[in-house]
């Protein structure tokens, strides 16, 4: 049993079939990879996963409980945290600001009526996002307007921010897609760093085989809406249906 | 200092100092001069307004300023709060803090009701929604609810709801007050500062909006300043990662939502308290809209810019109505008959009547200039100021950019 069990979901849109009955099991403090061409239903997934979407059909199970019908920041409290293709902060905000952002979701929920206390005075949320500033080595950034942050450390930022809040899930959204070569392999480094320091699993949708490939664990192929196969990355770039799917005739 | 920063202790003061000496400040011309009659703003119907108008606008940048959202109905709530007011003077008498808490709450109600349809959307459409329905009120407030043959008549219509002998005022004092006050202590009530030529008028009434100015000043520095501010900061730049990182963001934007429409009830029932009357054209959109320019103008989303707002915008509508052909006249005597004339005829339609068209020109002026408002004048004129008189680096502070 996963920390995220899948089972036999369904999504159209219209005369669509986004997802065809998809079945997917994360196991926890494990590294999983959705990979597939455009169009394969990849984000269509992790919308369902997060409750921007709700399938037609079918389960998605969180720790032995159901996602579905939930709003996402319900999602977020049960410990699903989800990074996005272009990175989302608080673009109007200093870093430190951002920061402090999910520790106080961390510690109020959803909601607090917090407004005549100083921002300040909240120690335990000041030594909280400190800390995480310095796990993504940002602390002498703390100051600027997170506007003004390159791409590199806006997505540091963001995944930061996800972490401060110790979600059990991390789910990303083809993190490094865009990205300058260095800064991918930056962001491969500190995914990796994630992955061998914290209890956390992490599930990614990626294009870019390199990031699979260096940190997969299992990794699931999906074509057209359906999941085509499930394996270790070793099997994976062998397999023939992937290549013929997926890779087509490119070098991997 | 009372829990706040530095800055803000000093800027808490700075106004402070504005409000207890607004009297003297205003007055800079001495008495029985032209000038004097034109552009002194030292009496007390116009003071009342200055902090009235403050209070207001203070609430509405905690809504507007903080989370970005435009409220186009604004008015509507201070229309209620003033309608409450005088309920209250009409049912128990002329005691003001009674009516001022059913005001705030009435008020309160109000914005609740409002702001839990109208925050289902956001952006244009919640401008619109908030529109829609505060329209609703004022039509309500003008003919459904005040037609005096009725029967239920809630509003008195278009004479505007007023204190009449034959109300009930079941606890109207022996000593006979007559018009609304605290604690015996009439709003009317004034003294007069005679120094030389100059005449001071301290007026109760605008003393007591001064200090409700005050403490509404402190408790939107202190909401700016707290997690619940700063989550408003976060709902105006990305409300997706908001929800992304587990928070709820309605009942953020309602609780602002409410605030805001708590202060408007309040400065209804000021206004309601310096005056007992209450009309319906104090709902009408163009009074919302009024709000919006006067955060505009000040600076949205700063502590000290709805003050500036609306003090600016409540001046020079006072002094340009003011200005008529026959001060025209005496100004520019001093030029030819015929340029006289060419020249009346050409300041004509930007005062008196007309005075719309200069504080609309004036506002037109701030947002190309200076589209952070007269606050970001003020920053400007103080960072000429810095650099002639010292050539150092200006020290910002990156919170300080959007808070100053």
């Amino acid at each position: 049993m996963g920390i995220l069990e899948v089972k036999g979901v369904n999504k159209r849109f219209g005369g669509l079939q986004a997802l065809g009955d998809v079945n997917l099991s994360v196991q926890e403090n494990s590294v999983h990879a959705i990979i597939g061409p455009n169009g394969a239903g990849k984000s269509t997934l992790l919308n369902c996963l997060v409750g921007k979407l709700i399938p037609d059909t079918g389960s998605v199970m969180f720790d032995g409980q159901s996602v579905l019908g939930r709003k996402p920041y319900e999602i977020n409290q049960m410990g699903i945290s989800r990074v996005f293709q272009t990175p989302e902060i608080f673009g109007e905000l200093s870093v430190m600001e951002n920061m402090m952002i999910p520790c106080f979701a961390k510690r109020d929920g959803s909601f607090a009526m917090t407004a005549f206390a100083a921002v300040r005075n909240q120690k335990d949320i000041v030594e909280h996002a400190m800390q995480a500033l310095e796990d993504m080595n940002m602390t002498d950034k703390r100051h600027m307007h997170s506007a003004s942050l390159s791409r590199g450390d806006k997505r540091r930022l963001e995944i930061g921010m996800c972490l401060a809040q110790e979600p059990r899930l991390l789910l990303l959204d083809e993190p490094t897609a865009g990205m300058a070569r260095a800064d991918t392999n930056n962001t491969i480094d500190l995914l990796k760093e994630i992955r061998d320091k914290r209890d956390i699993t992490i599930a990614i949708i990626e294009h870019d085989m390199h990031v699979v490939f260096s940190l997969a664990e299992r990794i699931t192929v999906l074509a057209q809406g359906r999941p085509l196969v499930e394996d270790t990355p070793e099997n994976i770039k062998g397999h023939p249906k992937v290549r013929e799917a997926y890779l087509g005739e490119a070098q991997v | 200092m009372l829990g706040l920063e530095k800055k803000d202790f000093t800027l808490l003061l700075i106004v402070a100092a504005m409000v207890v000496f607004a009297p003297f400040i205003l007055n800079p011309f001495p008495e029985g001069s032209s000038l004097a009659q034109m552009f002194n703003a030292g009496y007390p119907d116009l003071m009342q307004r200055f902090a009235i108008f403050g209070i207001l606008v203070i609430g509405f940048n905690i809504l507007f300023g903080l989370t970005g959202y435009l409220s186009f109905g604004h008015a509507a709530f201070l229309g209620a709060g003033s309608y409450a007011a005088v309920w209250m003077f009409k049912l128990v008498g002329y005691d003001i803090i009674p009516a001022i808490l059913l005001a705030i709450l009435v008020s309160g109600l109000f914005s609740l009701l409002v702001g839990y349809v109208s925050l289902r959307r956001s952006g244009i459409y919640f401008s619109i929604l908030t529109l829609a329905l505060a329209q609703m009120m004022f039509n309500m407030a003008y003919s459904v609810l005040g037609n005096p043959s009725s029967g239920y008549n809630l509003t008195n219509g278009e004479t505007g709801l007023q204190v009449y002998n034959s109300d009930p005022q079941i606890f109207l004092s022996a000593t006979g007050q007559n018009f609304p006050n605290l604690l015996g202590f009439s709003m009317r009530s004034e003294t007069h500062l005679l120094i030389g030529n100059w005449d001071f008028t301290l007026n109760a009434g605008y003393y007591l909006s001064g200090l409700l100015l005050l403490i509404s000043f402190y408790i939107s520095i202190r909401i700016f300043r707290s997690p619940f501010g700063l989550m408003l900061r976060a709902v105006k730049s990305n409300q997706q990662r908001l929800h992304y990182t587990g928070l709820n963001t309605r009942p953020y934007t309602l609780a602002a939502f409410v605030i805001s429409g708590m202060y408007a009830g309040l400065a209804g029932g000021l206004l309601a308290c310096m005056d007992p009357l209450a009309g319906a054209e104090r709902m009408h959109w163009t009074a919302s809209g009024e709000i919006v320019i006067m955060s505009i103008l000040g600076g949205v989303g700063t502590l000290i810019g709805p003050i500036l707002g609306a003090g600016f915008n409540e001046y020079f509508k006072n002094i340009l109505s003011k200005i008529n052909d026959s001060v025209l006249h005496e100004w520019m005597a001093f030029l030819p008959d015929g340029f006289e004339n060419v020249m009346v005829t050409l300041i004509h339609p930007f005062v008196g009547k007309g005075w719309h068209l200069t504080l609309g020109l004036l506002f037109m002026a701030v947002i190309i200039f200076l589209p952070g408002g007269l606050v970001e004048g003020g920053q400007r004129i103080g960072k000429l100021f810095r650099r002639t008189k010292a050539d150092k680096p200006s020290d910002e502070t990156p919170a300080g950019k959007e808070t100053e």
